[in-house]
């Protein structure tokens, strides 16, 4: 697969994509002043000393946008491997073993779903402590669901296949079916489901960052950022987009890439690629 | 007809609603009790001495095991008695009354405008597929979908509150305010809820017609000699009415959630904001009630769309 | 009714030809995923002539484009599919130069469409006579009294149950053959010139086949209407066509009167279409001791009460072939699953080659599993998409006997000479070969594990004919070469008869007649037995007609 042979839109998904990774890993590198410092008049314009202003008590803004990816990406990217992790072994286990397993597990993701991810996360971080870990952990217990469902789903359309039937006939172990049968061939929705839970934990985040339960100060995620610049509005101080707009660039990106992803490989094509 | 098996089928969904609800009250009152410590801890803080806690929770019948107090909680709500604020010791459900009503007045000011804004658009995307139509509404809702509704929702008041001040920037309603105040007072928010809620209908819209343009019946109608039109009117729109009302559903059911952080942008005094700020206090009480509010509606809403799509299906509609 | 006629739109009525067609070209554009969209002809170069009141016969393998063209007679492309070149003239307007409007006033006036499933052809929504009578309405053809009278009428000729009330019914309450004849009822009745069915009875089992084929036949010749026959099956056309013409690849191959090309064809493409059914295969005397003996056996799914097998007891010997005929729903395919062990019986043993089998996949040896191998109808989902074909063959070689390395590769190039395919196959994957190629693959696999059986489930079912009999002719060498047993599961009596040493008939879940081949086939028959056997075509003009009368029972369609 050349680079010419992707299309423009997922291309600059990528790109976008790998600037916020490389914002985030190095951002004391990048940074061109500390995290916290105070270093201009508050709500200063944008300028060459401070690309994109200051904030609401004059840190400069693109400091902290830099160094909220990496809070922002940080957070995401662990609560999605756990949901993921979690949902997905799960899924495939319940697909593959059915029986009582699978009742017991499907009626509790059932259940869990029925009550919106944002009220019951608001419901549980009212009595948990508001640490890092916590929110890792809320969100990637409550979005396993989703992962659950799905790799079920795609678990189940190939497990009643004729070649998984064969293997079986083959009397080849459960281990061989679900990673060398299964697996391969349910690869390409999950990647791509994969981007568009990443995308959700990142809006979760910052929506609860937003709502002041999310990443607690003096960190500040870009949804906190938001919430700290928010009040500069009402006077025509447009600070709290930026943040909010690096959410959207990023979630954009991500989008382009998944769907990139989901449209190129149809998962039972099969074959190369 | 069918109508003793629809009948049936029904009843069975409203039963399985009825014991979803039961059974998320549970969950979300087991959700509060995750941590060891409790609302007396809360209320007076760490550094309450241990005989002044043990007071407040013998007041509080904090003793008891989890499931009476579970039971004696549900039965309150049962009788309309959602207990007591911790923070301000005020009757939670008098002070929800006024806010139910506000929330509910904006999210149905945003459904009256996105369900057949969405719809219209969705049926456009179908007839135009492929075209510049199509290309731009699925382009604007991958970005829809990417957007934090408070980048929305500030850009909103940025630009039609503050530089053009055609809308006041905080939604405050009070009881005094008139009808035509009022909608004046929600056009943001409401806007706000639209955008975001907008492209996923839309979406699915345009999924669940397409879906029943691509039928072979259709092609039948088309080889009939039909009419656009007339294939449209009596052949897909009787099959497309149930995922349409369907999607129509789950949509306002996300609508409600959307709520919570549009209150919070525009300063607008409901159920979403209230919720919000009692997270924010550990009030549990309140959360709790108002989870188990949201969590109603919502569970309602989506069995409503599954049973619109029962009735709207012919082969239970008349049985072999 | 001729009073109802007259207020219609006048149709064009034209000297000469209701149908013409002259040079069609006809392309598509597809989407490869991960490459450029490109045109494909899907129609080259066609020219046909239809009179009134006569049936032409449109025959080929897949992808002959013969709906193609059956759908270019009503002016409409399937999905984008594009009229690029030619005339396509119906009563002397040619439908490639009428707008819109134009095509639309035609079609269901002048020219009617019989899907291959009416059961998706139907719009759930509405009652069937609603639909049967739409295009009359439409095209004021005839008042709703009158149209509705017409599709009664019609009904009772295509020998329809209850023909007054059977309109009232919604699409999902009929049965498949029977909501195939309600589509013929529809495409008659608002009289137009021309109808084109499309394999209106393909999926549909033999002994129902007949039935619609008959009821067919006997509405054109009565309403005499003409007529474009879609089908891959030339016994089939040769029942109702004046004439037939062979497609290949979207060209035209020849073209002649019934009689001629069934009997005296001139191309040799033709003549392999014709004479595709005839292998002889000289049955073997049953031997002594049954590799298989399935006693007594009875099943059900979901330990539920409803019993998919009865009491079915066959046995299979060393080296020879037992078929197992039924239509759907006769159980033939739940025998095998009880067999591998996939559906543990209730009742009743399997004994394999002098030792008795466990009731479940998880009681049985390795051993066991591997001199019992199975081949699927559907080749395509029996492999793994993401495998190579190496891989495929390969992996029971490594399960099985350990062999890994340069062996196994050089057992895996035998395997595929044997298969008559080449080891250059050994990288591809399954999406890269043909229909026939994959299911040589699953054949290569079955044998690769040395098995004293292989289950064949409809192994030829979904294949074109002349593949189908490819694979038929593998299987048999293979079966001489090896020494392997086959169960031949399979709902074509041909196929039973190219391959069989023994027939077990099933009906209903039981074994209603089981023997050698020679006393299965050789009269007297029971009822059923009698049906089927009288249901396959036969490559016979005027068989239809000898077949119907001379029956015992009827189809089940009824």
């Amino acid at each position: 697969m050349s680079i010419a042979r992707i299309p423009i839109g997922a291309l600059i998904g990528l790109v976008l994509t790998a600037m916020f990774l490389i914002m985030a890993i190095f951002a004391p590198w990048i940074a061109p002043f500390g995290n916290g410092e105070i270093v201009g008049e508050v709500w200063a314009p944008m300028s060459s000393a401070h690309w994109l202003g200051t904030d609401n008590i004059g840190r400069d803004l693109l400091t902290r946008i830099i160094y909220g990816a990496r809070t922002t990406i940080f957070i995401a990217v662990l609560a999605t491997a756990l949901s993921f992790t979690l949902g997905a072994v799960l899924g495939f286990t319940a697909a593959v073993v059915g029986g009582w397993f699978d009742t017991i597990m499907s009626r509790f993701v059932d259940l869990l779903m029925s009550i919106p991810t944002l009220i019951f996360g608001l419901v549980v971080l009212s009595v948990l402590p508001s640490t890092m870990l916590t929110l890792i952990l809320v969100m990637g217990i409550l979005d396993s669901t989703r992962v659950y469902r799905l790799s079920r789903a795609v678990a189940v359309d190939i497990n009643v296949m004729d070649f998984v039937e064969a293997a079986r006939l083959r009397g080849e172990g459960t281990g061989w079916v679900i990673f060398r049968e299964i697996l391969p061939n349910a690869l390409s929705p999950l990647i791509s489901e994969l981007g568009l839970r990443f995308i959700y934990a990142v809006l979760f985040l910052s929506a609860l960052s937003f709502l002041g339960l999310g990443v607690q100060p003096p960190n500040a995620d870009w949804g906190g950022m938001v919430k700290e610049n928010k009040d500069g509005i009402v006077f025509g101080i447009g600070a709290a987009l930026i943040p909010a707009a690096a959410i959207a660039a990023l979630a954009i990106s991500v989008n382009l890439v998944a769907d990139w992803v989901l449209n190129r490989t149809t998962s039972l094509k099969g074959g190369r690629g | 007809m069918g109508g003793a098996t629809v009948a049936k089928l029904i009843a069975q969904r409203i039963a399985l609603g009825v014991l979803l609800l039961l059974a998320v009250s549970v969950l979300i009152f087991a959700g509060t009790q995750i941590l060891p410590g409790d609302v007396a801890q809360s209320i007076l803080g760490q550094a309450a001495t241990p005989q002044a806690l043990e007071n407040l929770r013998r007041e509080l019948g904090l003793n008891d095991p989890a499931y009476i107090r579970y039971f004696r909680w549900l039965f309150g709500i049962l009788q309309g008695d959602l207990g007591t604020a911790l923070s301000n010791k005020r009757d939670i459900a008098t002070a929800l009354s006024g806010r139910l009503a506000n929330t509910l007045f904006l999210a149905a000011c945003a459904a009256v405008v996105s369900v057949p804004l969405a719809i219209l658009l969705g049926l456009l995307a179908v007839r135009y597929r492929n075209g510049i139509i199509d290309k731009a509404i699925s382009g604007f809702a991958l970005a829809s979908t990417s957007l934090p509704e408070f980048f929305i929702g500030y850009l909103l008041i940025l630009v039609f509150a503050v530089k053009l001040q055609w809308f006041p920037a905080s939604s405050t309603v009070y009881d005094s305010m008139s009808f035509l105040q009022r909608l004046q007072a929600v056009v943001l928010p409401a806007t706000a809820l639209t955008l975001v809620v907008l492209a996923h209908m839309m979406r699915m819209t345009r999924a669940a017609v397409l879906n029943v343009m691509q039928s072979a019946y259709i092609e039948t109608a088309e080889l009939k000699g039909l009419s656009p039109l007339k294939i449209i009117r009596r052949h897909a729109f009787p099959n497309a009415i149930a995922p349409i009302i369907n999607v129509v559903m789950l949509n306002l059911a996300f609508l409600v959630v959307g709520v919570v952080v549009v209150e919070v942008i525009f300063v607008y005094p409901g159920m979403g904001q209230y919720l919000v700020d009692h997270v924010s206090k550990r009030d549990v009480p309140v959360v709790q009630a108002v989870g188990l509010i949201f969590a109603a509606v919502y569970i309602t809403l989506n069995m409503v769309a599954d049973i619109a799509a029962l009735l709207a299906n012919p082969r239970l509609r008349h049985p072999k | 009714m001729a009073e109802a006629q007259s207020k219609a739109r006048p149709k064009p009525r034209a000297e000469g030809a209701l149908l013409d067609i002259r040079n069609l070209r006809i392309e598509a554009t597809v989407y490869p995923p991960g490459e450029k969209p490109r045109d494909v002809v899907l129609v080259d170069d066609v020219s046909l002539k239809l009179e009134r009141g006569k049936v032409l016969g449109l025959i080929g393998e897949s992808g002959a484009g013969k709906s193609t063209i059956g759908l270019s007679s009503m002016g409409f492309g399937r999905g984008g599919v594009r009229l690029t070149g030619g005339e396509i003239l119906l009563n002397g307007r040619d439908l490639r130069k009428t707008g819109a409007g134009g095509l639309r006033r035609m079609r269901g006036r002048e020219v009617c469409y019989v899907a291959q499933s009416a059961a998706a052809a139907f719009n759930p929504a509405h009652k069937l006579m609603d639909q049967v009578v739409e295009a009359a309405l439409e095209h004021r053809v005839l008042s709703r009294a009158a149209a509705e009278k017409r599709a009664i009428e019609l009904f009772r000729k295509l020998s329809l149950p209850n023909p007054e009330t059977i309109g009232e019914r919604y699409p999902h309450q009929v049965s498949g053959g029977q909501l195939q004849r309600v589509m013929t009822a529809m495409a008659l009745c608002s009289e137009p010139d021309l109808i084109v069915f499309d394999e209106p009875t393909t999926a549909l089992d033999v002994t129902t086949q007949i039935d619609v084929l008959a009821a067919i036949k006997e509405a054109i010749r009565d309403t005499h209407v003409a007529a474009l026959y879609i089908t891959h099956d030339l016994a089939v056309v040769a029942q109702v066509s004046d004439e037939i013409m062979v497609l290949r690849h979207g060209k035209l191959v020849e073209w002649g009167g019934t009689h001629q090309i069934i009997k005296e064809p001139r191309q040799a493409y033709t003549n392999a279409l014709v004479s595709v059914h005839q292998i002889e295969h000289q049955e073997h005397a049953p031997g002594v001791t049954p590799v298989l003996s399935v006693k007594n056996v009875t099943a059900s799914y979901g330990g539920g009460t409803v019993k998919v097998l009865k009491n079915v007891s066959v046995d299979v010997f060393p080296g020879q072939t037992l078929a197992v005929v039924g239509e759907s729903g006769s159980g033939k395919s739940t025998l095998a699953r009880a067999i591998t062990g996939l559906l543990p019986p209730l009742e009743g043993s399997i004994t394999f080659d002098g030792r008795t089998l466990g009731n479940k996949l998880a009681d049985r040896s390795r051993d066991d599993l591997r001199e019992l191998q199975m081949i699927y109808q559907m080749a395509d989902v029996a492999m793994n998409p993401r495998q190579t074909v190496g891989t495929i063959i390969g992996r029971p070689l490594e399960f099985y006997f350990k062999m890994h390395g340069r062996e196994r590769d050089q057992r895996v190039a035998e395997l595929l000479e044997k298969i008559e395919m080449g080891k250059g196959y050994a990288d591809r994957y399954p999406a890269e070969l043909s229909g026939g190629q994959k299911q040589r693959v699953c054949i290569a696999r079955a044998l690769a594990a040395k098995p004293k059986l292989i289950i064949c489930d409809e192994v030829t079912s979904a294949l074109d004919p002349l593949v189908a009999h490819g694979i038929l002719e593998l299987l048999l060498g293979l079966q001489a070469e090896e020494d392997v047993a086959y169960l031949f599961i399979t709902h074509d009596l041909a196929t039973v008869k190219s391959i069989a040493d023994s027939i077990a008939v099933m009906y209903r879940g039981e074994v209603v007649r089981y023997g050698s081949k020679s006393t299965v086939l050789t009269p007297p028959f029971d009822d059923y037995t009698d049906l089927l056997l009288r249901s396959v075509p036969e490559m016979e003009i005027g068989w239809l007609e000898k077949a119907i009368q001379g029956r015992k029972m009827a189809g089940a369609g009824n």
